[in-house]
């Protein structure tokens, strides 16, 4: 059977050149990066490169702002709790949207409840927020705004410029979690209006478990994590050398192929929703039309549940993933669909592939010739497609 | 999530028993689950002589369990009378599918209260006294 992994806004398979460039790392350079001693000094080398590496790849202004972390959840929880306690004299108001990532929305929740007041700004159909609303909201005891990149159900980018120069004019900190947008959206953050911003390896075909915060200089971040004096006194652990090694070369191969593979993604995706358009009647794409990651395709298939259309494209090979109720661990429709204003009948048909290099046109046409029949059988057996004749 | 349904849910899952409608049905379930939002109608076609489901069909919008807890709840009942078949509980259903995993109880629910509403549905028609079964909202 073909295999065809298309869910890779979950994770990516690591490259070949990353896991050889860590393997060193995890048998003969196993020294403590902290150490003085010969051992000690080549792992250090080695994550200043990748510091190095993970700056270019951000457009940062020097790789002093570059803080290793365990991932995107650490990152966005440093940038966010760190941001608010150093700023907690000048007030305790936070501004975020209601379809951030549950790694910012579960942090803001936490915040909460140590008597933090968030506001949670809406989406319109497409998930974009709108700028203004940000301006609206923002009062004298506004601290931090963060707002993602780039929707990880959907793909929708958000005007991250708009928005960051407007907290800018207002002396608030801005923080987004570019987990989904680094790799495939260009950009450098030196010219962005943003503080701070938070990345992952495994998202960019590097190892699981270790990420990146950018802090902009002079931003003032406490830190969370408290122990040694690791990653200049910010983030306290040894530093995980092979991990931080991976991050470094997937950057490397991130940036150089910045230009050429989002096209192509971008390309195979299109393909991809035209044809399903065009073979399954009763079909609608979430996200913005335009302005979405190149990779992510979102459609919500009328009259069906997502589990039950991924279990059977799993049968075939495809690996997917749904907003569906019935998958969400919490038994409720994706936070996401819900905010867009999509109906909690509608979002539970959502199926999202998520493209990535190892891609082909070859899946996706395998993709094209699986999906209708399941979708046919699937409708065939629901009580709610009758109607819908 | 597939990592945690039986061999037997999978298999029921991947061919589902009497899918379909029985046009000149004598007692029609029809349920909504009120956890996910999920549907499910089954039909049943009964003796009126011996008051045995001689027939049971299907039609599911919901999830793997759901589905399969369709399929093998009209398995079950037929050839059962209309009192063997309201004392098939929706954890004999899980139990013949080799269990469920927890979060997915409420499916094996559905199915149940489809049963009993379409055994209502043909005692109603036949001005006999509907059944009373309470329902939890899990298990
Ligand atoms: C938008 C977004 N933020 C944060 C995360 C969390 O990153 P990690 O898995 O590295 O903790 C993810 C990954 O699922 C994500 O998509
Ligand atoms: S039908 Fe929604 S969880 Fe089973």
């Amino acid at each position: 059977m073909r295999l065809v992994y298309l869910d890779n806004n979950a994770t990516t398979r690591m490259r070949e050149e990353v896991l050889e460039a860590m393997m060193p790392y995890c048998k003969d350079v196993y020294g403590n990066a902290s150490s003085i001693h010969r051992f000690g000094r080549q792992a250090r080398v080695a994550v200043d490169k990748a510091r190095q590496e993970v700056a270019s790849l951000l457009g940062a202004s020097s790789p002093e702002e570059i803080i290793f972390t365990s991932g995107g959840t650490e990152a966005d929880n440093f940038a966010i709790k760190g941001a608010v306690h150093a700023m907690r004299k000048k007030g305790n108001h936070i501004i975020t949207s209601s379809i951030e990532h549950s790694a910012v929305l579960n942090s803001m929740k936490a915040l909460e409840k140590d008597g933090y007041k968030i506001t949670y700004l809406p989406v319109d159909g497409y998930g974009l927020i709108n700028p203004n609303d940000v301006k609206k909201a923002i009062t004298d005891s506004t601290v931090l705004i963060s707002i993602m990149y780039a929707n990880n159900e959907v793909g929708t980018i958000e005007p991250i410029e708009k928005m960051g120069e407007i907290a800018k004019e207002r002396g608030v900190y801005f923080h987004t979690d570019a987990v989904q947008a680094v790799g495939k959206v260009t950009f450098q953050a030196k010219d962005l209006p943003v503080d701070i911003l938070s990345m992952s390896a495994h998202k960019i075909y590097g190892p699981k478990g270790v990420g990146a915060i950018y802090i902009k200089k002079s931003t003032k971040v406490d830190t969370i994590m408290h122990g040694g004096h690791q990653e200049m006194g910010r983030r306290a652990g040894t530093e995980n050398v092979p991990g931080i090694v991976g991050l470094g070369r997937a950057a490397e191969f991130a940036k150089k192929e910045a230009q050429e593979e989002p096209k192509r993604l971008c390309e195979l995706r299109d393909y991809l929703y035209k044809n399903i358009a065009q073979a399954i009647p009763d079909t609608r794409l979430n996200g913005e039309p335009e302005k979405r990651l190149p990779n992510t395709l979102n459609i919500g298939f009328k009259y069906l549940e997502g589990e039950s259309i991924m279990l059977n494209m799993d049968m075939e090979g495809i690996a997917v993933s749904t907003g569906s109720a019935c998958t969400s661990g919490t038994l409720e429709p994706s936070h996401v669909l819900t905010a867009m204003g999509i109906d909690a009948g509608d979002a539970q048909g959502s199926i999202r592939f998520s493209l990535g290099r190892d891609n082909t046109k070859k899946d996706i046409d395998y993709v094209l010739k699986v999906l209708p029949p399941i979708i046919q059988r699937l409708r065939d057996m629901s009580p709610l497609y009758e109607k819908g004749k | 999530m597939e990592g945690q349904y039986s061999d037997q849910v999978m298999e029921h899952f991947r061919n589902p028993r009497n899918v379909g409608e029985i046009p000149d049905a004598d007692g029609i379930g029809n349920v909504g689950n009120p956890v996910c939002g999920d549907i499910m109608r089954l039909y049943i076609k009964v003796d009126p002589a011996t008051e045995t489901i001689i027939d049971a069909k299907f039609k599911t919008f919901g999830c793997g369990a759901a589905i399969a807890t369709s399929s093998m709840v009209t398995e079950l009942v037929k050839g059962k009378t209309i009192e063997e078949a309201l004392k098939v509980s929706n954890h004999a259903v899980a139990e013949a599918l080799g269990g469920l995993p927890k979060i997915k109880m409420h499916c094996s629910v559905l199915a149940e209260q489809a049963l009993t509403g379409a055994i209502n549905d043909y005692l109603k028609k036949h001005g006999k006294p509907v059944v009373d079964k309470k329902f939890k909202d899990a298990h």
